[in-house]
């Protein structure tokens, strides 16, 4: 297969690597691209008249300044490390689960729906219920679009998107009729908050859910990279057809990757229910499942790599607020986000710039766009 | 071969097109003997919903013919509804706000095309680079409260618009809803009858075999990318300045990622988008006549209608579809 990485001059008189070294070449290369970025956006902000320095130390101390501060970035990463796993888990198998956002949302509810509706349990058994419930329901959305590639050839890109709207739907519908709030105080279209039993609990102002997270980051990466089912996926994401003549099972392993991952995006729902919000509410979960591509893609769609992808979105999140009193408004989070994108994707520049050599053999995601296995 | 064969063969072939559509057909000619005025409101409405999509189809289209992937139709025509929607409010000339929300999604196009032909960047990041950055620029430089210089008017066409149904439909609309109709019948000739798509064409197949003919890969994903970029330009300006007359944060609402589940939809073709994003604007047009309808079924069952017949149709009747082989792979020379 071509690859863009491979084929730069340095490449060819590269030597063995001490391990620093090959830190150096994994870590250098984003950090720079991420410091680019914030030269780009300061020169945004000061074209609308702020000091770029005031702006970004109030970003800073809004995501970093105290454990309440640090407890809003984690708070704010979590479902997007959900989100961001469930889109790489997906891009591994070559699939575009652009559907992230929908599996969300039936986690999301799921998780609220037991939360609230099963009494008399206590935390051990009510919090994982309903954990498992919603990752579930995550699961059984996702499998929609790998059944339906995998039987019909039906591209996944248009049945996610299709979903998602679906999934806005059913899930604006229950949280407003049979499963809505009916206590005296409330008029909005939310469910009732869930029981203090399935709450995820902070733990010194930082949000357990978090940790939670990592582990499952560890545990995709050991899937992926150690087991022999994230060897299938592997393999049927790069070359399909050698996939099949080597024996792997294709289309059981695009919808086990397509469960799988929403597995991932319904358990990043639940959780966001669970620790932050203690309830379904429509439109509180915006976008949190295309961020997740975001993650992904910032990530290099690695496990490890979209962690530090999601804490740093994260943090743009928490900070942007109190960025906004300093009069920088919160969408500059966007642009540096795209700019952050761009000089990650576009190494090139950056590799010219500090004289690291290409990485090695990171697989194309579009070559495989409109692949039908 | 005579004509007619030829149409009879072509029938034949599309044999599930003919009986969907020959479906459509009789179902609209039923509904319009019962009720004029609603079926012809609802087949305009559909045509309207229709628009931005089939636009953004064709942007879509142009691009992945020639090999670039585009998933960033969305930014595209975001940001030029806002530098449109810009020059109506403050210059106040409808004609410049389109021509320059046109000039928006072709320098859009041109930092795609940067990015994925010269700096070989994954184009799926490139798209997503280009959907975030759109969002957050338009966000922060929008201004609440700022009027519009209106909308574009309806120009009926003459002595057509005065045919029943039909005139009411496809001749009394405004400009960009007509140039979107033209788009899809030119780029359709452009793409299968000219020059010009045979190389697009060939360089989205097979790029190698291309240059070895002499024809400029990079040069013609280039051009392709950035007059592509004009035609989600265009569908940008309809948003804000045909449809709705002013701007608002996101206003795109996935329409962009709408246009590119179509373009795979109707298989890369624009006369396939083109059918359907009307299956699509129909079904949305249905949705909202519904809800005034004031029938009691939940608005939100109403709502997923468009998606719900899109997957149906997609899943039953379209199937595996086959996009251009050498798509979404930076082309390197050799040597």
């Amino acid at each position: 297969m071509e690859n863009p990485g491979n084929l730069s001059p340095e490449k060819a008189s590269q030597k063995p690597q001490s391990v620093l070294e090959r830190i150096w070449a994994a870590v250098s290369v984003p950090l720079v691209a991420v410091l680019v970025a914030m030269l780009f956006g300061a020169i945004i902000i000061a074209s609308n008249g702020i000091d770029p320095i005031r702006a970004y130390a109030s970003l800073f101390r809004g995501a970093f300044g105290d454990m309440v501060a640090f407890g809003r970035t984690l708070e704010k990463a979590t479902p997007l490390l959900f989100s961001g796993l469930a889109v790489s888990f997906a891009f591994k198998a070559g699939l575009f689960n652009i559907g992230a956002q929908g599996q969300l949302l039936f986690g999301g509810i799921t998780a609220a729906a037991i939360g609230f509706g099963i009494h008399g349990l206590p935390t051990a058994i009510h919090l994982p219920l309903a954990l498992f419930g919603g990752a579930l329901a995550g699961a059984l959305y996702g499998i929609i679009p790998g059944i339906l590639k995998t039987s019909t050839g039906a591209h996944e890109v248009i049945t996610t998107i299709m979903l998602n709207y679906i999934a806005i739907n059913i899930t604006d519908y229950l949280a407003d009729g049979p499963w809505k709030d009916t206590s005296a105080s409330n008029i909005v279209a939310r469910t009732p908050a869930i029981l203090d039993t399935a709450i995820i609990p902070r733990v010194a102002e930082l949000p357990l859910g978090f940790f939670l997270a990592i582990v499952v980051a560890f545990l995709v990466w050991w899937v992926l990279e150690k087991s022999t089912l994230g060897f299938e996926i592997r393999t049927a994401g790069l070359n399909p057809r050698a996939a099949k003549y080597s024996g792997i099972k294709v289309t059981r392993i695009i919808v086990l990757t397509m469960v799988l991952s929403g597995f991932l995006a319904g358990m990043g729902g639940a959780v966001e229910t669970m620790g932050v919000i203690g309830r379904y509410q429509p439109g509180f979960n915006q976008g949190l499942g295309f961020e997740g591509i975001t993650v992904a893609l910032l990530g290099k769609t690695h496990p490890i790599g979209n962690i530090f992808a999601a804490v740093l979105i994260g943090a743009l999140k928490a900070g942007s607020s109190l960025m906004q009193r300093v009069g920088v408004d919160p969408e500059i989070t966007s642009v540096l986000q795209a700019l952050m994108l761009f000089f990650v994707a576009a190494d090139v520049l950056i590799r010219r710039f500090i004289r690291v050599g290409a990485e090695e053999g990171a697989p194309n995601l579009s070559s495989r766009w409109g692949d039908s296995n | 071969m005579n004509a007619s064969t030829r149409i009879v063969e072509f029938l034949k072939k599309r044999r599930v097109l003919t009986i969907l559509s020959a479906i459509i057909v009789i179902a609209i000619a039923w509904s319009y003997n019962n009720n004029p005025v609603v079926t012809q409101a609802v087949l305009a409405s559909a045509l309207r919903h229709s628009t931005p999509i089939v636009l953004g189809a064709l942007c879509g289209l142009i691009c992945e013919r020639s090999g670039i992937v585009n998933i960033g139709i969305e930014g595209q025509m975001l940001i030029a509804a806002f530098t449109s929607f810009l020059v109506s409010a403050f210059v106040g000339n409808l004609l410049l706000a389109v021509l320059v929300g046109i000039l928006t999604g072709m320098i859009a196009g041109l930092l795609l095309a940067f990015m994925s032909v010269t700096l070989k960047v994954d184009q799926i990041i490139g798209g997503t680079v280009i959907n975030i950055l759109a969002l957050g620029i338009t966000g922060f430089f929008y201004q609440q409260g700022l009027a519009g210089g209106g909308k574009l008017p309806i120009i009926p066409l003459g002595p057509l618009a005065d045919i029943p149904l039909l005139g009411r439909v496809l001749f009394t609309n405004p400009p960009i809803t007509y140039s979107a109709l033209i788009l899809v019948f030119l780029v359709h000739f452009m793409l299968f009858h000219t020059r010009w798509g045979l190389r697009t064409r060939s360089v989205g197949e097979h790029p190698r075999a291309a240059d070895t003919v002499g024809i400029n890969v990079f040069l013609t994903r280039y051009i392709n990318v950035i007059i592509a970029g004009g035609i989600g330009g265009l569908a940008g300006a309809f948003l804000s300045i045909e449809s709705v007359g002013s701007f608002e944060r996101a206003m795109t609402n996935g329409r962009g990622f709408v246009a590119l589940a179509v373009m795979i939809f109707g298989k890369w073709t624009p006369l396939g988008a083109w059918g359907a994003g009307l299956l699509f604007g129909l079904t949305s047009a249905i949705q909202t006549q519904i809800q005034f309808g004031g029938i009691t079924i939940p608005h939100q069952f109403v709502g997923m209608l468009p998606y719900i017949i899109t997957i149906v149709v997609l899943a039953g009747f379209v199937g595996r579809s086959r996009p251009p082989a050498a798509e979404g792979v930076p082309y390197e020379k050799e040597g």
